[in-house]
């Protein structure tokens, strides 16, 4: 019994004195779950390549990850947030609330979003109209009057697309991946119709509520936040559709193919130049007030934003990155660097 | 005589039927059986079948040429030098000069994918082993990258067409020169037991989740067992039976069918905000289970003490041992194989899960193996989870493999309880 008592008091001594601790001496991050795979391999090849320790990365999702980065400046709280998206005005006056005045937002990339089916299935070639006419809540009739969506199989929106039920898996609502599949491939569909884009100038919250609601008829399937899991899915069920981040479908193409968008295939060279319309930029921000407070800060960021790393022929490419043209890539290099030169 | 056998022939069709529904409901307790086997054979053969590749490696031979113009251009050895030199350079070299034909900027990308981006670690920890290799050329058996490692084990299949294949016809030519050279060959994957997490699937290892797990249900045993067995026999043997205990009870009871995401959430409000744990940590994780764990050990605990024969105590306390003495000496020890067993239960819960964890930070990428409580670290199913969620198809022969330990790590937890209780176990 004596042994296990020293024990439970070494135990609550102990974190007592965790309490206390000294500064941190590892870089946290959290965030978006697209930027993680990226925010990963450059985290390990720093910590292989230096002397600092390997920062330590949560999936948090962008929000989630707004939230956390928000929450203060100090030891407690983290030095990097990865989004798949800008960071929102009110996210901004949430960070300067709690202190968090300076931030620094660094582009890393595209990504691509496509719409893949299993390779047993037809091979489509859609328009975002179609899609938004597939898969958004109301749709416009013959009339122009916005009925809700009565589109049950593909072939019901255009004869040239497959004879099957619409049915298309994808990410759940809290997904970064779901916003940006809404804003560039419901909402780029949607805009076509010209009475809908005059809504836009009057009414802006019915435009979007118009374009980014998606249908709840069981035709969009709610598949989690695993895109292996919409892959095993759609080889099981070769009518099904599925959508998710391009280096999924780097990864699988021998299962699944990428299904062309406006005539354009999700192939790495037309997301890299833009041609491919569901692209998006994903980004990290810094909390400047760390930079010289945690170690390492600078040459993580000096590490992420190498050639070597997010470049061409970086390492981030081979992980399905879409990087950025070389002059923006030099612009926000030399933001990183004035960061070290202010502090 | 007519009447008897008319009430024998009613007796004897009863008998039939009693004895008929005796042998449906044995058929139905062994289809119930069946279906449960079935169902654990079918887990275990998916798991096994995908999984045990993970735990095999290839390597390929190369020939190095360690220049000393690239790892010690100044020739003084130091050992900052060696270890920052380019060795990524020496295994490119080695490259090009095995397939010179290779000439385009594309294809010798391509072609350095071939090795993992371990074999320049390899290559550095050789030379700061032995300098002297410095100058020598030297055969050196690399890990293979991943999408060579999947070629080799036939996960993807050479005959499919090339476009529908995620190797092209170029990289299997020359992996193919390397096997007809005999430079090819698959061996135990020690790696994946010694090293923590990594992105490149060929270079993930296990230990840095199997330390986690460790260090977590050790925080979780030392505050959960004590604090369990003492508050039960508090509960059972000396507390008053009143209004305040039997709320306390129910309490017990209620926390015991929390879901785990509330003690996650309790944990990040206590533990990290009030306390100021480190996040992430197995300490703040080992809370939080412990917590969870607590009701399942007090209610073992009780149902095990109440189910310890009443004369025992009386006799005991009949030739004049105080009440304590009477628990302490004579209960506990009879009943400890019942309390064993009930916190072996909690563990073995404790060790499943990843929700509570994810509210305290430990649902996260960490490369480094933790040595204390107090690193930053994740835990197997923790780890289970974020290889089933990579986009590398390697990943998944690595998660399978991650639940094989998994398993065996619960298994040696229950052997042990087995083990101890077979000890302690007395008939009377």
């Amino acid at each position: 019994m004596s042994i296990k008592k020293t024990l439970v008091v070494a135990a609550f001594a102990s974190v007592v004195a965790a309490g206390a601790a000294e500064a941190r001496d590892q870089i946290r991050i959290v965030g978006s779950s697209t930027v993680y795979p990226f925010a990963t391999s450059v985290a390990e090849t720093f910590g292989k390549t230096t002397n600092f320790k390997t920062p330590v990365i949560e999936s948090t999702g962008s929000g989630g990850g707004f939230k956390l980065f928000c929450a203060g400046v100090g030891e407690e709280h983290p030095d990097i947030t990865n989004a798949s998206r800008a960071i929102k005005k009110s996210e901004e006056e949430r960070c300067a609330k709690n202190g968090v005045e300076k931030i620094t937002e660094v582009k890393v990339g595209y990504d691509g979003i496509v719409l893949a089916n299993s390779k047993k299935g037809k091979h489509i070639d859609i328009t975002r109209k179609q899609i938004f006419l597939a898969l958004a809540k109301d749709v416009p009739n013959a009339e122009g009057k916005l009925v809700p969506n009565p589109n049950q199989k593909w072939s019901d929106i255009d004869p040239s697309l497959p004879d099957v039920k619409i049915e298309v898996l994808g990410p759940p609502p809290t997904s970064g991946t779901r916003d940006a599949f809404a804003e560039l491939g419901l909402e780029g569909g949607c805009k076509k119709y010209d009475f809908i884009k005059a809504i836009k100038k009057t009414d802006k919250k019915k435009y979007k509520a118009i374009c980014h609601s998606i249908r709840e008829d069981g035709a969009y399937i709610d598949a989690g936040e695993n895109d292996n899991l919409i892959i095993q899915k759609l080889n099981a069920n070769p009518d099904a559709f599925g959508v998710f981040g391009f280096s999924f479908l780097d990864q699988n193409s021998d299962v699944v193919q990428g299904s062309k968008i406006d005539g354009k295939a999700p192939m790495f060279e037309a997301i890299a130049d833009g041609s491919y319309p569901l692209s998006r930029p994903l980004f990290f921000y810094v909390k400047n007030a760390h930079i010289g407070q945690v170690p390492g800060m600078l040459e993580y960021l000096a590490e992420f934003t190498n050639d070597k790393a997010w470049g061409d022929e970086g390492y981030l490419t081979d992980k399905g990155l879409i990087p950025m043209p070389k002059d923006e890539r030099a612009k926000y290099h030399a933001a990183v660097k004035a960061l070290g030169a202010g502090s | 005589m007519t009447e008897l056998k008319e009430s024998m022939k009613i007796a004897g069709a009863r008998l039939k039927k009693r004895h008929a529904a005796e042998t449906r409901f044995k058929a139905l307790g062994i289809g119930a059986l069946a279906f449960a086997f079935l169902c654990v054979a079918t887990l275990f053969t998916s798991i096994i079948s995908n999984g045990y590749t993970g735990f095999l490696q290839s390597y390929v031979e190369i020939d190095i040429n360690f220049d000393e113009s690239v790892i010690d251009p100044d020739g003084n050895r130091a050992i900052e030098t060696l270890k920052d030199a380019d060795y990524a350079k020496l295994v490119k070299e080695s490259l090009r000069e095995t397939f010179p034909e290779v000439t385009g900027r594309r294809d010798k990308r391509t072609l350095y994918g071939l090795i993992s981006s371990n074999a320049a670690y390899t290559l550095r920890d050789m030379v700061l082993n032995d300098p002297s290799l410095i100058g020598q050329k030297k055969s050196v058996w690399v890990m293979a990258s991943d999408e060579v490692d999947m070629l080799l084990k036939d996960v993807f299949d050479r005959k499919e067409a090339e476009d529908t294949r995620p190797i092209s016809d170029k990289e299997i030519a020359w992996v193919e020169k390397f096997e007809k050279a005999g430079k090819v060959e698959t061996r135990f994957n020690t790696n994946f037991f010694v090293a923590g997490d990594s992105r490149e699937p060929e270079q993930a290892g296990i230990r840095g989740a199997l330390v986690g797990s460790a260090l977590t249900m050790l925080v979780t045993l030392v505050l959960s067992f004590p604090a369990g067995v003492m508050a039960a026999i508090y509960l059972e043997e000396f507390a008053p039976k009143n209004k305040f205990t039997y709320l306390v009870e129910v309490n017990i009871n209620n926390l015991a069918a929390v879901p785990s995401i509330v003690f996650g959430l309790l944990g990040l409000a206590i533990f990290l905000n009030m306390f100021g744990m480190p996040r992430s940590a197995p300490i703040a994780g080992g809370f939080v289970l412990a917590l969870m764990t607590l009701p399942t050990i007090i209610i073992a605990s009780r149902a095990a003490l109440k189910s310890i024969p009443p004369s025992i105590k009386e006799a005991a306390i009949g030739v004049g041992a105080s009440k304590m003495q009477a628990v302490f000496h004579h209960q506990l020890p009879l009943a400890l194989p019942g309390i064993l067993t009930g916190t072996i239960i909690g563990m073995a819960q404790a060790l499943g899960e990843t929700a509570p964890l994810l509210m305290i930070g430990m649902v996260a990428f960490i490369a480094d193996v933790p040595s204390t409580p107090f690193n930053p670290a994740t835990v197997l199913p923790v780890q289970v989870y974020l290889w089933a969620d990579s986009p590398e198809r390697a990943f998944v022969e690595k998660t399978s493999a991650a639940i094989m330990v998994l398993l065996g790590f619960l298994i040696t937890m229950n052997a042990l309880a087995v083990m101890l209780r077979k000890k302690l176990e007395r008939r009377w």
